[in-house]
């Protein structure tokens, strides 16, 4: 078994640890190393080929594979080892990381930081049980775009689409501009759960109807999907008999949520949110081991990839912080809490030395869709300071920062909480 | 006929809803932008809308069967399904750098296709 000593190993090379990596370089940690476990960098974007990232970090509108290979190119300017077709199999919590490949069989990683960058994976067909039989046809829309975009063949004529997140609009303009018939994308929630900018250009753009409050109530067929069957639900989610009706399809696309992957996480006692799905962090997105650090989409799932690469390298900056021993705590642990109408708060601790930081960004999201609102912070229950929105929706994440002045003025604070609630008056 | 749409302008994040009040291809009031964007976003959404075309390209000899690509610039909606028939009839050969010109002027738009990756050949 190979031994090696590293400061900083980053597990996964997507947008997470590319940005992660790249910080952690520039601030002076010049021995990194990150396992990937695909045969290139760029973890999901590559796949994501559509536009609209970037617009955030680089002031521009990028495809996916462009906003990848721009980071792919700064870690080849850099001395960073890339170890490629490599699968992590544990992490200990004193930061021991397994992992193997082809070339050097087993190798034992002993780093001084870690940082956790596994991203996510899809909900599927298994995980929200829809009746019916179970033919060929029914897959993940991120499977699809996969086959569509990567592999290179288009997996369906005749297309029916469950579930309005992201990837779900995206595939559904993505497989009628490939000729496939997109029939329906159909929501279970009165509202969608995408960007507002996919729903315009992805289905309103090719006339793709959205079936707000509508599920898939049966798969038909035997071998290949013939038909499902979708019907209207009512204000408790269940569906009315009465409505359903069937449409003829030999695919069905799933785009009914994300999981954190954090199978890595528990080996190493990473303590998860049962919100997030991912681990509880400190403002520097350090864990509760010491020395542990995770971003990106296997700490809580993001709209944009310009919010994952902001987060990343502020895990990248903590826990190059961190392996150059400037890393203090300040003995005290503020929480920070959802308050009403909002579904979570990263992070979810502060506790860390100010340093030179100026604010803290926070980062959630609301449980409900409301337009015009009041973000309203509170310090152990004193209204810190408040501010309006013109609308506040479960799909687009919000960041709220809070100035590193306003914590200093406060003593002993305990809590921070963050409600999100309809306008006064309004 | 005067008729009036409501549209969710995509000029940024913040998605302004802009109702507009037209008559054919004449604009006669545009309220609810936040800024000047949403004004000209609106105009073109009426007369003219326009798009970016993000595909893909068939490659021979690359590391992936085939490579992402998008037009330089924003292209025709209604022009869309044509360019994908021409792009979907080309073959390009790897390997190919991020920014490389596939096709050129496509449809006279004056926007080229390029690659949005860098594809090495196949090992």
């Amino acid at each position: 078994m190979l031994k090696v000593k590293k400061d900083l190993v980053v597990i996964g090379g997507g947008p997470a640890g590319l940005a992660a990596a790249k910080t952690a370089y520039d601030d002076g940690i010049n021995d990194v190393m990150i396992l990937e476990r695909d045969f290139e960098l760029g973890g999901i974007l590559p796949q994501c080929i559509h536009n609209g990232f970037g617009l955030h970090h680089f002031k521009e509108e990028l495809t996916g594979p462009e906003y990848a290979q721009r980071f792919i190119n700064d870690i080849e300017e850099r001395d960073i080892e890339v170890k490629l077709d490599t699968m992590v199999l544990d992490v200990t919590k004193d930061r021991k990381v397994y992992a193997m490949n082809k070339k050097e069989g087993f190798l034992e990683i002993e780093a001084k930081a870690v940082v956790l960058a596994m991203g996510c994976r899809e909900r599927t067909a298994g995980a929200i049980g829809i009746p019916g039989t179970r033919p060929a046809g029914v897959i993940t829309a991120g499977t699809a775009q996969r086959y569509t975009n990567i592999e290179g063949f288009v997996p369906g004529d005749e297309v029916v689409i469950l579930g309005s997140g992201d990837i779900g609009l995206i595939m559904a303009r993505r497989m009628k501009l490939e000729g496939a018939d997109v029939k329906a994308v159909c929501e279970l929630l009165p509202y969608t759960g995408g960007l507002t900018r996919n729903v315009v250009q992805c289905l309103e753009d090719y006339d793709i109807p959205l079936m707000l409050n509508h599920t898939v109530t049966a798969i038909k067929g035997e071998g290949r999907l013939e038909a499902v069957e979708i019907s209207e639900v009512d204000e408790n989610l269940k569906p009315i008999p009465e409505t359903a009706k069937t449409i003829k399809a030999d695919t069905l696309l799933l785009s009914v949520g994300l999981i954190p992957e954090n199978e890595l996480s528990k080996k190493a006692d990473v303590i998860l949110d049962d919100r997030t799905g991912g681990p509880i962090v400190n403002e520097g997105r350090e864990t509760n081991i010491e020395g542990i650090f995770a971003c990106g989409n296997v700490l809580h799932v993001h709209d944009l990839v310009d919010w994952v690469t902001e987060e990343s390298q502020i895990a990248g900056a903590h826990a190059a912080k961190y392996i150059k021993d400037n890393f203090e705590k300040t003995g005290k642990c503020a929480e920070v809490k959802a308050g009403e109408n909002v579904s979570y708060v990263i992070p979810q601790k502060i506790e860390l030395e100010s340093g030179d930081r100026k604010r803290i960004p926070l980062y959630m999201r609301v449980s409900t869709p409301l337009t015009a609102v009041d973000i309203n912070l509170y310090a152990d229950g004193e209204k810190l300071y408040s501010f309006s929105e013109p609308f506040a929706k479960p799909g687009e994440m919000i960041s709220v920062p809070l100035a590193q002045k306003t914590l200093d003025d406060l003593d002993n604070l305990s809590e921070i909480k963050v409600d999100i609630i309809e306008k006064e008056g309004e | 006929m005067i008729e009036t749409k409501t549209l969710t302008c995509v000029a940024c994040p913040k998605g302004c809803e802009v109702t507009v009040e037209y008559e054919g291809d004449e604009i006669i009031d545009i309220k609810g932008n936040a800024c000047p964007q949403g004004q000209s976003y609106a105009e073109e959404e009426i007369v003219a809308p326009t798009r970016i075309l993000p595909t893909t390209i068939r490659v021979k000899n690359g590391a992936l069967a085939l490579c992402p690509v998008k037009t330089t610039k924003q292209i025709p909606l209604e022009k869309m399904f044509k360019a994908m028939e021409i792009i979907g009839k080309k073959e390009v050969e790897a390997p190919i750098k991020m920014g490389d010109v596939l096709i050129e002027d496509i449809l006279g738009t004056g926007a080229n296709i390029v690659a949005t990756r860098d594809m090495p050949e196949k090992l």
